[in-house]
């Protein structure tokens, strides 16, 4: 095949005839057209006389053109050639091998890379090759030969792993495959190439086909001053785009939901783009994962987050334990209950208090310490806790750190301590300074009313100005902070009770609790952390960035989730060890994004936008018509077309202009699918912009709307497609919408459409049809589904239940099939039943519920096609027919239903109007 | 007798419709010394009464009116006015260029239509008709006009034209239905031979719309009626004018040697009513008899 651009030619060899035509065009010009005879008796007269003009010997130039372009277009319209040829790779001896690289970075164009597989799988199929489908995520592929309808089934049900693809891996194993006759690659376009091309080009021709765009992806998020950090990556050489970025977490009734959302715009060729995100630490201690959204989803885009940004733990330790009732002069309540809404607060015993892998230590009035209690918690400031002390009787009483400096206290303290405003001092309670600037508390307000009768004082060391965070008026510290390997040790001069002060009655001390919340880094960083614990997945990411549960996954250690990047044995996802929990993303912070290069000589492609489409029948019906033009032609130019016939020549080509025209107008005057949709019952379904689905639908409504015919008094005409951002949904008793992950959410005035129809009686049956993919729990669709209906006015909603009209609107069901069975199908929430007459009775609201929700794919199951032939294949053997016939029962009590509502509900009453007539 | 003359007699007898009968003006005597129904204008044997006359020497007995003669003392003889029949010999062309046009009326059929209509207008005037091609004697009669009837239903010549020529026995009037497309050079002699013997001619050119106007355009080959002669045009349009020039001047020649020759011609088109040219040719034969 040669291929010019977007044509190509099946029998190029017939191309070479098109070198004959300047010998034709010579002929044409020798050759003058034949003279008409006439009889003339007047002959005689004639005899002699010259004629001045004459006709033009040789044919006209464009007559020639004419016929020249005839002769091309024979030519070119029998060498067969093809608009959007599709390569010839499939073509050809040996097996096909199709490989898919099914990472992340595939999740975001999954249908388009799926429908490029599938077109090349139909193309294979008709030239009857087996063909080898590898998605190189999977942990072990399936490398056995079939048929290529047999993978289309394979196909529908592969799903984007959450992982990179394994290319180094697969090329080892192409050694096993001797029978390889080429191969296609269907490439993220990201990342090494493991030397998986030269391995396929050893097997025989390679094809590479190229996504337009490459995936994103979102570095793991960090807190830096105080501000969500994280980057959002992408490889070099990319356009300038703009990407919602989304921050996902869960609200105060636990339900998931975005809480902020920001553009991130990317300039050209920025790689690496910082994005800082500003939270209330409420919410910031609520958010679970960041992504990109929509269409740039995929696990790659999705970054998890752990400990490290979650609510701080917090260790509250004192050394007095209190009685019963004391609850306002318990030296911890102050503290617990500032702390409660914005840390998770732990209080065990000191000697434990590492146990708890706190974030932050706090100590109210401890003083001592074992050996042992102080070295542990000495490691843990180095390692970057963060310890805060409060004063007390105790440490007043005790003499740590007053003669040598104390790691575990930020200065030195002089002895006692010392009292202000009390009936034995002569000084007044003191009042704080302004806080200095740069330090921890620079920017809280300063309350009037904080006075401080009590206090321990600092030994004035020369650094002890540099380590006063608060003073008060006459300059004694009041909070000192030193940093201690990389943790920091601050100490409050006072008690964490209003004894020595009123600062815990004040809203000064919660600022100030949440400043030091905040800047405390998360307890453990790094590899180490890691290492030498065994990590169970609590919950693991799909490719698609979706958030699973785990299924039968092992325990993973720690080292392998530090060392190595997301694989089939580690799939990205929240790890937890004991309390410490770990967040697995498959980037990390030194990831960065590199495009895919190819080594030279591999050929490569982007997908096919469209179809191949065979232009022999309208190239040669243009010749045709050429040929019908050159007669006219030259008729005329003989003189042989009598003017009556011009005349009816121009009538007729005047009339095919008018006609034109008259249709243009017509189809502003009247809507033809109005009248259509109006004048018979047509179901209708979504227009999703899938060919496949939307194929599949109108067969399934089709196939429907016989069965319907055959069987019920309904009798709808052929369906029709509707598309929600255009069409006017009024006229379509049914609507069936299957969902895709490709179709965007209706616009504002599609909403109100939907809704309009919705509440005037209109039903849509949504349709996620991933049933086999859900595994018990809610499938990929559901996601989906909630994204496109989110805005629409939906009612709430129950399972089926078994008493709904549903059950026995024609044929009595208790179960609703489609292609897949068991799921649940959901449906508007009832009316709890009232008994009436002995029988209970849903006293159902007249109209029908406007939603059926479910995920079966019943338009696969019903699809037909034009010969009556079932399309998708149902279960096995004779239970699959079964299935069949139970999910067509299922289609025809959905229209009886959508057509004659609660009707069969009052069958209920039958009973008693039988009693009543008979008396 | 043939259908086709039948026909062709019919068709006649519908263009003779109306027509008073047509006599002929008995000018030429000498040769032709037929009784008929023309007075000469001086005694000789006849059926109407001429003149009565004293007798003289020499007459028969049985000569004298005795009716007259007893009127007065003289004897009288009573005379008869001389009457004898013209002889008109209609010439139609019997050349192949009369079968034109191909779709339509022919000249042919028109010319042979005229013909006979004419001379049943003439026999019934009491005239005797002869036929020049084929040749046909002079006669009168309802069977001449068969006669003549058949004879042109089936002549066709072989010639591509024809020129009227001196009929055999001297007829008082030639009358000459055909469309003048010969040559000039066999066309002139052949007038000028007629002229010279005296042949009084009445000469009426039959032909086809398409012959004057030429309608014709592009490159085309024109050929004789036999497909003897051909001739290619370029453009036809373009010959248009030169054609019509030509055919002018054919005209102004005839219509110049009638007026000296004291002959009478016309122009008559097969498109036109055959009534119109029956009426001229009824006419211009009843002047020359006066």
């Amino acid at each position: 095949m040669l291929s010019l651009g977007a044509i190509g030619f099946v029998t190029p060899l017939l191309l070479a005839a098109l070198v004959a035509l300047p010998a034709l065009w010579w002929l044409l010009r020798a050759t003058p057209p034949a003279p008409v005879r006439r009889m003339f008796p007047g002959i005689s007269l004639l005899l002699g006389l010259q004629d001045a003009e004459r006709m033009p010997a040789r044919t006209p130039w464009w007559l020639l053109a004419l016929r020249i372009a005839m002769l091309a277009m024979a030519i070119l319209g029998l060498s067969g050639p093809l608009l959007n040829p599709a390569s010839d790779v499939e073509q050809g001896d040996g097996a096909l091998l199709i490989v898919m690289d099914g990472g992340w970075a595939s999740a975001s164009n999954w249908s388009a890379r799926r429908q490029e597989a599938r077109q090349i799988l139909q193309r294979a199929g008709r030239s009857g090759r087996a063909v080898h489908l590898v998605s190189l995520a999977d942990a072990e592929p399936d490398l056995a030969p079939r048929a290529a309808a047999d993978w289309l089934g394979v196909l529908d049900d592969m799903q984007p792993m959450a992982w990179a693809p394994d290319r180094a891996g697969f090329a080892e194993q192409l050694d096993a495959l001797d029978d390889i006759g080429a191969s296609i690659w269907i490439t993220d376009g990201l990342g090494d190439d493991g030397g998986l091309p030269d391995a396929l080009a050893a097997l025989g021709r390679v094809e590479v086909v190229m996504p337009t765009q490459t995936a994103l992806a979102l570095a793991p998020a960090r807190f830096e001053d105080g501000q969500l950090v994280t980057h959002v990556l992408r490889a070099p050489n990319a356009a300038p785009q703009v990407v919602p970025l989304q921050v996902i977490g869960t609200d105060a009734a636990g339900v998931e939901r975005v809480l902020d959302q920001v553009e991130v715009t990317l300039g050209a060729d920025e790689v690496r783009n910082r994005v800082a995100i500003d939270l209330p630490l409420e919410l910031r201690n609520r958010v679970t994962r960041l992504v990109l959204a929509a269409p740039y989803r995929s696990a790659g885009a999705t970054v998890l987050t752990d400990d490290a940004l979650q609510r701080r733990r917090i260790a509250l330790v004192s050394s007095a334990r209190s009685g019963e009732g004391q609850s306002l002069t318990e030296p911890l309540h102050y503290l617990r209950t500032a702390l409660t809404p914005v840390a998770e607060v732990v209080e065990p015993l000191l000697s434990e208090v590492l146990d708890a892998a706190p974030d932050i230590v706090m100590l109210a009035d401890v003083a001592n310490f074992s050996d042992d209690e102080r070295n542990a918690l000495q490691d843990w400031v180095r390692d970057g806790g963060m310890l805060v002390r409060f004063a007390g009787p105790r440490m007043a009483a005790s003499t740590v750190g007053q003669m040598e400096r104390d790691p575990l206290l930020p200065v030195r303290l002089r002895e006692g301590g010392r009292n202000l405003g009390g009936a034995m001092s002569w000084g007044d309670p003191k009042r704080l300074r302004p806080f200095p600037q740069g330090t921890l508390f620079d920017g809280l307000a300063l309350p009037e009313d904080v006075d401080v009768v009590s206090q321990v004082m600092a030994q004035p060391d020369p650094d002890l100005a540099e380590r006063t965070l608060v003073a008060l008026e006459d300059g004694t510290p009041l909070v000192t902070a030193r940093d201690e390997g990389r943790g920091r040790v601050i100490l409050f001069h006072v008690t964490a009770t209003p004894r020595w002060s009123s600062l815990p009655l004040s809203g000064l001390f919660l600022e100030m609790l949440d400043r030091i919340a905040r800047v405390a880094q998360s307890g453990e960083q790094g590899a180490q952390a890691l290492t030498g614990a065994i990590w169970t997945p609590e919950r693991v990411l799909n490719g698609m960035g979706d958030i699973m549960d785990v299924q039968r996954l092992a325990g993973v250690s720690g080292e392998r989730l530090a060392d190595a990047a997301p694989a089939p044995d580690a799939p990205p996802g929240l790890y937890r060890a004991g309390v410490r929990g770990h967040a697995y993303n498959v980037t990390d912070d030194a990831t960065s994004l590199q495009a895919l290069e190819l080594p030279a000589g591999i050929a490569s492609r982007g997908y096919a936008v469209r179809a191949e489409q065979d232009l022999t029948g309208p190239v040669l019906a243009g010749a045709l018509i050429l040929l019908l033009v050159d007669i006219l032609a030259t008729l005329a130019l003989g003189g042989r077309l009598r003017p009556a016939a011009r005349a009816g020549m121009t009538g007729l080509a005047l009339m095919l202009f008018m006609g034109a025209q008259d249709v243009k107008a017509q189809s502003v005057r009247d809507d033809p699918g109005a009248i259509y949709a109006t004048s018979e019952t047509v179901l209708a379904y979504i227009r999703t912009g899938d060919v496949e689905v939307d194929r599949i639908s109108r067969a399934g409504l089709t196939g429907l709307s016989t069965v319907l015919t055959q069987r019920t008094a309904i009798e709808p005409a052929p369906p029709v497609a509707v598309d929600i951002e255009r069409d006017e949904l009024a006229f379509y008793p049914l609507l069936y919408w299957p969902i895709t992950d490709a179709q965007a959410p209706p616009g504002p005035e599609a909403v109100v459409r939907i809704n309009t129809y919705l509440r005037s009686g209109g039903m849509i049956l949504f349709d996620t049809r991933d049933t086999h993919l859900a595994g018990g729990s809610e499938g990929p669709g559901n996601a989906q589904l909630r994204r496109l209906a989110g805005q629409l006015d939906l009612p709430s909603l129950e399972r089926i239940p078994a008493d709904h009209v549903m059950t026995r609107a024609f044929y009595l069901l208790d179960d609703y099939p489609g292609r897949y069975v068991g799921a649940p199908v959901w449906a508007e929430a009832s009316l709890a039943p009232v008994d009436l007459d002995g029988v209970p009775f849903r006293n159902l609201n007249d109209g029908v519920s406007p939603v059926i929700i479910g995920g079966n794919d019943w338009a696969g199951a019903w699809a037909m096609d034009d010969q009556g032939s079932f399309i998708r294949p149902v279960g096995r053997g004779v239970s699959g027919e079964r299935q069949r016939e139970m999910a067509f029962r299922f289609g025809v009590n959905l229209v009886m239903y959508v057509m004659t509502g609660n009707y069969k509900s009052d069958q209920v009453h039958v009973p008693a109007l039988l009693e009543r007539l008979g008396q | 007798m043939s259908s086709s003359s039948e026909a062709l007699q019919a068709t006649a007898r519908r263009a003779t419709g109306g027509l008073p009968p047509l006599l002929a003006q008995a000018e030429r005597l000498a040769a032709t010394v037929v009784l008929g129904d023309h007075g000469r204008r001086r005694a000789g044997m006849g059926e109407e009464f001429w003149q009565y006359r004293q007798a003289i020497a020499g007459d028969a007995a049985s000569t004298i009116d005795w009716r007259r003669s007893a009127r007065s003392d003289a004897a009288f003889v009573r005379q008869t006015e001389w009457s004898a029949a013209q002889t008109v010999t209609l010439s139609v062309d019997p050349a192949l260029s009369m079968d034109y046009p191909q779709q339509g009326e022919t000249k042919r059929a028109r010319a042979a239509v005229l013909g006979c209509a004419l001379s049943l207008l003439l026999v019934r005037g009491g005239e005797r008709v002869a036929l020049a091609h084929p040749a046909l004697p002079a006669g009168g009669g309802r069977m001449q006009v068969d006669r003549i009837a058949e004879m042109l239903s089936i002549s066709q010549g072989r010639d591509e034209y024809s020129v009227p020529v001196m009929p055999n026995d001297h007829s008082g009037l030639l009358v000459v239905l055909s469309d003048f497309l010969a040559p000039d050079e066999v066309l002139v002699p052949a007038l000028d031979r007629l002229a010279t013997q005296g042949q009084r001619v009445v000469m009426l050119q039959v032909m086809d719309q398409s012959e004057e106007a030429f309608p014709f355009d592009g490159r085309t080959e024109f050929r004789s009626m036999s497909g003897a002669i051909s001739f290619e045009a370029q453009r036809a349009r373009s010959l248009r004018d030169g054609y019509q020039a030509r055919l002018a001047a054919r005209r102004d020649m005839l219509r110049t040697r009638a007026r000296l020759s004291g002959w009478s011609f016309n122009v008559h088109r097969v498109q036109d009513p055959a009534g119109t040219a029956l009426l001229w040719l009824h006419r211009v034969i009843e002047g020359e008899r006066r």
